[in-house]
């Protein structure tokens, strides 16, 4: 017998929400849609051009250049660490004090704010006050992050693996205390080799955790401004420019609004597009289980 | 209203968003739908089909500006096909 009465009264709950995310982010979204189809040149004196800054910042070379960095640093921080996250999670200690000590470890460099983290590497990776960079030129490697393009990528690319490494491994820790002990008490009787724990057990009962691990580093890394501003501040050159970087110059910086709106709305749209795949991908690896 | 610079394009944009909101939200209420499996290669609801349609519109879209001269009224059109081809048989 069905005893739940259903009713729509749980929606007035989520009415604050709404309003504030109408005010935070739909009326601003809103406004950046009318700001793409025109020309401002102050708050009184615009003009309606349609669809010419979409075709603008399209096919703007700098802009394309910093879309294709924009993955190839995401998909790299993701290829390093996510690997480097399950390393972690499995040399964890998951008993005794020791097991306290290495999680507030691990937690460290998530509770540190962005523009310190970058601080902080750009101390680190200076040759003469660093100890990154004065390790690199004690073996001989002619390491100079603000001149050298590879460097810079390098330092950028290590700081996010340090800043967001312990993320993944905290949730690759949670998921794999979430195993039950039976699991491994079968594999003991089978005699299973640590791989083959690994590879059987471990890695298919993780596949929630990671996949929630890669949408938010992916996200995250996908809309990266403060470390690398403060780190390298785009360069040299344009070097480590990313996305964010490229539309907050082109807004803040030239006050071009029109093409900045019409970019931001390019932008959005992509991220808009990963996040449902990842989302889309999430529901049916739950719906197939 | 006038500090978020509305033109009448972007109003008439907003106003079939809001429009197809409402409308999709009534047929819900009068007829509620059931996750089903068409051409596309995942079950999807009323509602995800919904979301495709927009968002593969707005790429296309962008398509058509980017890569073409042609008039984005076509793209438009285009895509109101697009959308009944998704909603009815995606």
């Amino acid at each position: 017998m069905q005893t739940k009465v259903e009713n729509n009264k749980a929606w007035f709950l989520v009415l604050p929400v709404f309003l504030i995310v109408a005010f935070s982010a739909i009326i601003p979204l809103m406004t950046v849609v009318n700001y793409s189809v025109q020309d401002i040149f102050d708050p009184y004196t615009r003009y309606f051009v349609g669809t010419e800054w979409f075709k603008q910042v399209m096919l703007d070379s700098r802009l394309q250049e910093a879309l294709l960095r924009q993955f190839i640093y995401s998909f790299t921080i993701i290829i390093i660490e996510v690997p480097l996250g399950i390393c972690v999670a499995l040399m964890m200690p998951t008993k005794g004090r020791g097991a306290s000590l290495a999680l507030i470890l691990v937690a460290i460099p998530l509770l540190i704010p962005w523009n310190v983290v970058g601080t902080i590497w750009q101390i680190f990776g200076r040759a003469d006050i660093g100890l990154f960079g004065a390790f690199m030129s004690s073996i001989g490697v002619d390491y100079n992050y603000a001149s050298d393009p590879t460097d810079a990528w390098l330092t950028v690319v290590l700081m996010d693996v340090w800043h967001w490494t312990p993320l993944v491994a905290l949730l690759c820790y949670s998921g794999l205390r979430a195993i039950p002990e039976v699991y491994y008490q079968a594999a003991r009787i089978d005699q299973a080799s640590r791989w083959a724990v690994f590879r059987y057990i471990q890695l298919p009962k993780l596949t929630n955790v990671l996949i929630i691990g890669v949408l938010l580093r992916f996200m995250d890394s996908f809309m990266i401004y403060t470390e690398p501003f403060v780190l390298t501040g785009g360069g040299p050159g344009s070097s480590t420019t990313f996305l964010s970087q490229a539309l907050v110059q082109q807004a803040i910086g030239q006050f071009d609004l029109g093409p900045a709106a019409a970019f931001s709305l390019v932008y959005f749209l992509i991220i808009l597009l990963v996040c449902w795949v990842f989302y889309t991908t999430i529901m049916n690896m739950q719906k197939d289980k | 209203m006038a500090w978020m610079s509305w033109t009448l394009p972007t109003a008439l944009f907003f106003i079939g968003i809001a429009v197809i909101l409402v409308g999709m939200t009534t047929w819900q209420l009068v007829s509620p739908c059931v996750e089903r499996r068409g051409f596309l290669p995942l079950a999807t609801t009323r509602g995800d089909r919904l979301f495709i349609g927009l968002l593969s519109s707005a790429f296309i879209h962008l398509a058509f500006v980017a890569l073409t001269d042609v008039n984005i009224a076509v793209a438009t059109v285009l895509c109101a096909f697009w959308m009944i081809i998704l909603m009815r048989w995606g």
